[in-house]
């Protein structure tokens, strides 16, 4: 007898090991690991698997292409690409429509995680704007394996009062971000990419930079910049801002049009300002890809068509605020709106911009190792 | 036989989230990306960055703990001769901050501590200059001992509460005044509870990288910091988990201090 329950607790234990690891390997998404597999037995599958940003879709939108098609819609999120990038790679969760940023698509694809989109099945891609699919050739050479959903830069956000306390004019460049007035009013993006990027463009480097000299370069700008520095944040930029925490702040555009109703609704004394810094910025696009070993590829395919009809994109819109490629959408919005310089920039005044490019495994860590020592030092 | 049975939830609930997760830590640590054996990501704790992360981590955890430790144990002295009735009252008030979410009560000192927070705005309503106190290392102690001061009240406190007033008494009737009683009788035989309080703070305290994110602004790097990076944003499981091995060795040694001096496992929390 004691035998058998020593069998029953390896057996319990071994199953569990071997869920443990797959589980390990995904990375803590495992409510899902169980279930993914659950439909790969059904013919004609009525199952989405969708892996997106947290708050980067109005529910109501799910909800909606659920009653449509009649597919049932599982849905996980991620909080950074980094993040998203070993999950897919594991495969232990087969997702089968994912939302990564430019870069990322680019590994993704180098590293054949991707399936080619079947665009017969998405014939409202004709609605994305040319421009966008151009711009989506940086990391997608052939437009074959992504659709674009948002795009936006990376900008500084100033608070006008503040900097007239501080008499500090206002900011038009990054090389403002250094200026020693601003000690302890300025918010960074606590992210290697973004604030790395920062550095480079204010020395008129590219933010694809791999030399080493550049690198160095701007390490120690960052280092120098260090004590100016309030805080190295992400999403806290927005609250902190509205919040009159600090003078400048380093943000996504797409925050601009809550900031500015919030601050419209609070009746603060200050205004906040976005700017393009005259250097050039940080160029992003979010789009939709399919991973290779998506079991609903059809459903996938679905999902990216009915996001791409010109009211959904224009409801996304509405909720994300984050500018849309969708020209169909675009052209369904109020004329104010169109107009908003802080939210969809000229294109003649991205000149300077860039889309951020995946650098390889090594170079990512040698960009790792720098941007610990600027925290560390 | 039933016993052994009931005994099998927890052989699998400690196989399937303690065994295993912890040999995948040393088969992490200890392999390359291309499942390679190497040293390197344990080594790699001597490189500037992250030893200086370490000991920024170790001074701060140390300083908290000290901190707590000087503030738990008058108070738990207080609490245990308060009598069973009220002392426990003041105990449960104690606890009941801890129901709420950790996060959430970090989140709340940011409110306070902030540059337009709820003490600057105090300050400047006495006409006060404003203080700069987030983002600051005194901000992260302070999230620290906030955070971890009934881990060190509760273990003394029970520790305390199985003292005899006899012996006490005794002290007295052999004539020690009261420095001498607390040298002599209250402090060695509270000891145990001391140690596991100690741990208690000083661990936790060590590994954490959430109130350092929140309180002190990203700007400060500790070894938890590192850790929790090279996982989220780094996507190099393999160096986090070399980094950790690293870590649960500090973890080891307080566990084994513990287990020499609380012998009888009295100074446990609850």
């Amino acid at each position: 007898m004691k035998k058998i329950v020593m069998m029953y607790g390896l057996a319990a234990a071994l199953s569990l090991c071997l869920a443990g690891c797959k589980g390990g390997a995904s990375g803590g998404q495992s409510s899902n690991s169980s279930t993914s597999d659950a439909g790969a037995g059904k013919e004609a599958s009525d199952e989405l698997y969708v892996y997106n940003w947290g708050e980067y879709i109005d529910e109501d939108v799910i909800t909606q292409f659920e009653e449509e098609t009649g597919i049932r819609v599982i849905y996980d999120l991620f909080e950074t690409n980094e993040e998203m990038y070993p999950i897919i790679e594991a495969g232990a969760v087969t997702y089968d429509v994912v939302c990564p940023s430019d870069y990322m698509i680019q590994k993704m694809v180098e590293n054949d995680l991707l399936a080619e989109v079947n665009f017969d099945n998405v014939p409202n891609i004709s609605q994305i704007d040319p421009a966008y699919m151009e711009m989506s050739t940086a990391f997608d050479p052939e437009n074959k394996y992504s659709v674009p959903y948002c795009w936006g830069t990376v900008g500084i956000l100033y608070n006008t009062k503040r900097l007239e306390e501080l008499d500090v004019a206002p900011p038009t460049k990054w090389a403002d971000l250094w200026d020693e007035k601003l000690s302890g009013e300025i918010l960074m993006q606590d992210s290697v990419r973004d604030a790395f990027m920062v550095a480079l463009k204010k020395d008129g480097f590219s933010m694809n930079s791999t030399d080493t000299g550049e690198l160095e370069q701007a390490r120690q700008a960052l280092v120098d910049q260090k004590p100016l520095v309030q805080a190295y944040v992400i999403d806290q930029v927005r609250d902190k801002m509205i919040g009159g925490e600090a003078a400048v702040g380093v943000i996504y555009s797409g925050e601009m049009l809550y900031i500015q109703e919030e601050v419209a609704n609070l009746g603060l004394d200050y205004t906040l300002e976005y700017v393009l810094p005259e250097e050039g910025t940080n160029l992003w696009l979010d789009c939709w890809v399919i991973p290779k070993n998506a079991k609903n590829k059809e459903n996938a395919e679905k999902w990216m068509d009915f996001l791409c009809r010109p009211e959904i994109a224009k409801a996304n819109f509405e909720y994300i605020t984050y500018p849309t490629p969708n020209k169909g959408a675009f052209d369904l919005l109020d004329e104010e709106l169109q107009n908003n310089k802080s939210v969809f920039p000229d294109i003649a005044s991205l000149v300077n911009c860039e889309v951020f490019r995946y650098l390889g495994d090594e170079v990512d860590s040698v960009y790792n190792d720098l941007w610990k020592e600027v925290k560390s030092n | 036989m039933s016993k052994k049975l009931l005994a099998a939830p927890y052989l699998i609930w400690m196989a399937g989230f303690i065994i295993i997760p912890l040999a995948l830590i040393v088969y992490y640590g200890l392999t390359t990306r291309d499942g390679i054996f190497t040293a390197a990501n344990v080594v790699s704790i001597a490189t500037p960055e992250h030893a200086k992360a370490l000991w920024l981590s170790l001074w701060l955890s140390f300083l908290s703990t000290l901190i707590c430790l000087v503030l738990a144990y008058p108070l738990a002295m207080i609490l245990r001769n308060r009598g069973v009735g009220r002392g426990s009252f003041i105990v449960f008030i104690f606890i009941l901050p801890m129901w709420m979410n950790f996060l959430l009560r970090t989140m709340a000192w940011q409110t306070l501590l902030e540059k337009n927070g709820v003490i600057n705005g105090i300050l400047s309503l006495l006409h006060l200059p404003n203080q700069n106190l987030i983002n600051t290392a005194g901000a992260i102690i302070l999230g620290m001992v906030y955070n971890f001061l009934p881990f060190m009240v509760l273990p003394i406190y029970n520790v305390l509460c199985k003292i005899d007033d006899d012996t006490i008494n005794a002290a007295r009737d052999l004539g020690a005044n009261s420095l001498q009683t607390l040298l002599r009788i209250w402090f060695p035989l509270s000891v145990p509870g001391v140690i596991s309080g100690i741990t208690m703070v000083f661990v936790p305290a060590l590994t954490t990288f959430v109130i350092s994110n929140l309180l002190g602004g990203s700007k400060i790097l500790l070894i938890g910091n590192v850790i929790e990076q090279e996982f989220t944003r780094g996507s190099n499981w393999h160096l986090g988990s070399g980094l950790s091995l690293v870590l649960m060795v500090f973890i080891l040694i307080s566990m084994a201090v513990i287990a020499k001096y609380d012998k009888n496992g009295e100074g446990s929390a609850f």
